[in-house]
């Protein structure tokens, strides 16, 4: 092969690879897994091992994924349904309350409230789409909840909206099936369980601190969950599906454990 | 066995001890990755020094060690309580005599004849560990959990106080680490006792 040829497709592979991994994950210090894993094995004393073939960095990864699923199934059985998360007054509330997503501020989306209409689809008896006017319509609560992002910071906010609960019970979901799962504007996804979904803060939020969700915390809305971590509550919310097969999502199928509660 | 006397440290403390070790390293090093994605101290923990690689890589292994730690925790906790070990060996315990022990340590004239016998100084810091690592748990529990252990977390002063203690509480527990190994370093056959037992 001619070497400016090879030169060029290797600067082509090199953008594309650089492309793939920008779309991964851009707020990823490190985000390839390779990475984590030659690094894990190189310390803790593991690294008496890494020379053996007992310990490959596949079976390691393997293993830990492994207990992030036991992980899931020890917090469904500590999670009470009754339980509520503590509730603060006004002049608690962080101000300004942090942007956060897998991208800078300056990508997040605008959705044009005249078009838009929350899909719902799944194990559900009623799929008409919804517009905001008809969510708008529907009985409405507040709650000021404590924020809890995997990265450890925390931060009091208050939101508005929707009983999810209420929602799904309405839109004759099948309450008895597994799993929530959610698509958004800005291709973030995730799922939840059932009895997170259905637990009295949980709520299907249009109001940010008594005004209209503003595009910085997900216009139009926001499913807010003070018993989860925030990459459990999703913004900018496309469409919600019930289903019994386990939907992932955009960090969890990275690695975040799944059940992410709090 | 045919002498029973010189056997320092029976099986279960030596298993046990090795096992906490390893649960330690790998939470301690997990969980300066963990804070260094969103640290409270004006520093952060050299990313070399760290497990995990990125923050999920990080979680993952806190998430698996913790069990280890909190498992290997109550059975040596109770195999302790349940043999009279923790009695015979952390008790009586006088603050004079730990003075005493202090400054004869600092003079280099602490004796360790016996090598099953532990001075004030030793009990002192052997029981603030098993403290800490109580404490360790707990405010771990906190953080992982806040909503599901109401008492624990305003006990503990609340969800980002508890941060703060946990990060304290793996200080110590650091501390004492490089204490304990200075230790081990100055009077090596200690390390043949935790692992042959004698």
């Amino acid at each position: 092969m001619p070497k400016n040829v090879s030169r060029l497709l290797i600067a082509n592979g090199e953008r594309l690879l650089k492309d793939a991994l920008k779309d991964m994950g851009r707020h990823l210090e490190q985000p390839t897994r390779r990475a984590f894993l030659q690094r894990s094995l190189s310390l803790g004393g593991l690294s008496l091992l890494s020379g053996c073939s007992i310990v490959d960095e596949e079976s390691v990864e393997a293993a830990l994924m492994k207990v992030s699923r036991f992980n899931d199934k020890a917090q469904a059985w500590l999670f009470d349904p009754n339980r509520l998360a503590p509730t603060y007054p006004d002049s608690m509330i962080t101000r300004p309350f942090p942007f956060n997503a897998y991208y800078d501020e300056d990508e997040i989306r605008e959705v044009d409230e005249q078009a838009y209409r929350l899909e719902v689809t799944g194990l559900v008896a009623d799929k008409h789409p919804w517009t905001l006017a008809e969510l708008r319509a529907l009985p409405q609560a507040d709650r000021i909840t404590r924020h809890i992002c995997v990265e450890g910071w925390s931060a009091i906010g208050k939101w508005g909206g929707v009983p999810f609960g209420s929602f799904l019970r309405r839109i004759g979901a099948d309450l008895s099936a597994k799993y929530v799962g959610f698509k958004c504007v800005d291709d973030y996804y995730t799922s939840i369980d059932m009895p997170t979904a259905l637990h009295p803060q949980t709520l299907l939020t249009l109001t940010y601190d008594g005004q209209p969700l503003p595009p910085r915390y997900g216009f139009p809305m926001k499913l807010r969950m003070p018993t989860k971590l925030g990459y459990k509550n999703p913004k900018y919310i496309q469409a919600i599906f019930v289903t019994n097969t386990y939907p992932g999502g955009y960090w969890e199928d990275q690695g975040y454990n799944w059940f992410g509660g709090s | 066995m045919d002498n029973d006397t010189a056997l320092i440290h029976p099986r279960w403390v030596r298993i046990t001890h090795w096992i906490n070790a390893l649960a330690v390293i790998t939470l301690a090093t997990s969980g300066w990755r963990i804070y260094d994605a969103s640290p409270f101290f004006p520093f952060a923990i050299p990313a070399q020094f760290t497990l995990g690689g990125w923050l999920g890589g990080a979680i993952q292994w806190h998430f698996a060690a913790m069990w280890v730690l909190a498992g290997n925790g109550l059975i040596y906790l109770a195999s302790n309580l349940v043999s009279g070990r923790l009695r015979r060996k952390f008790f009586p315990w006088s603050p004079r005599a730990f003075i005493a022990d202090i400054v004869a340590a600092l003079k280099g004239k602490l004796s360790h004849t016996d090598p099953s016998h532990y001075n004030m100084v030793q009990r002192a810091a052997y029981l603030f560990v098993m403290v800490d690592s109580v404490l360790l748990v707990l405010s771990g529990l906190v953080l992982w959990k806040s909503v599901q252990f109401p008492l624990l977390r305003t006990l503990l002063g609340g969800y980002e106080a508890a941060r703060r203690e946990h990060f304290l509480a793996m200080a110590a527990l650091v501390a004492f680490v490089g204490v304990h190994l200075l230790m081990v370093a100055l009077v090596p056959r200690t390390l043949l006792a935790m692992i042959r037992g004698r």
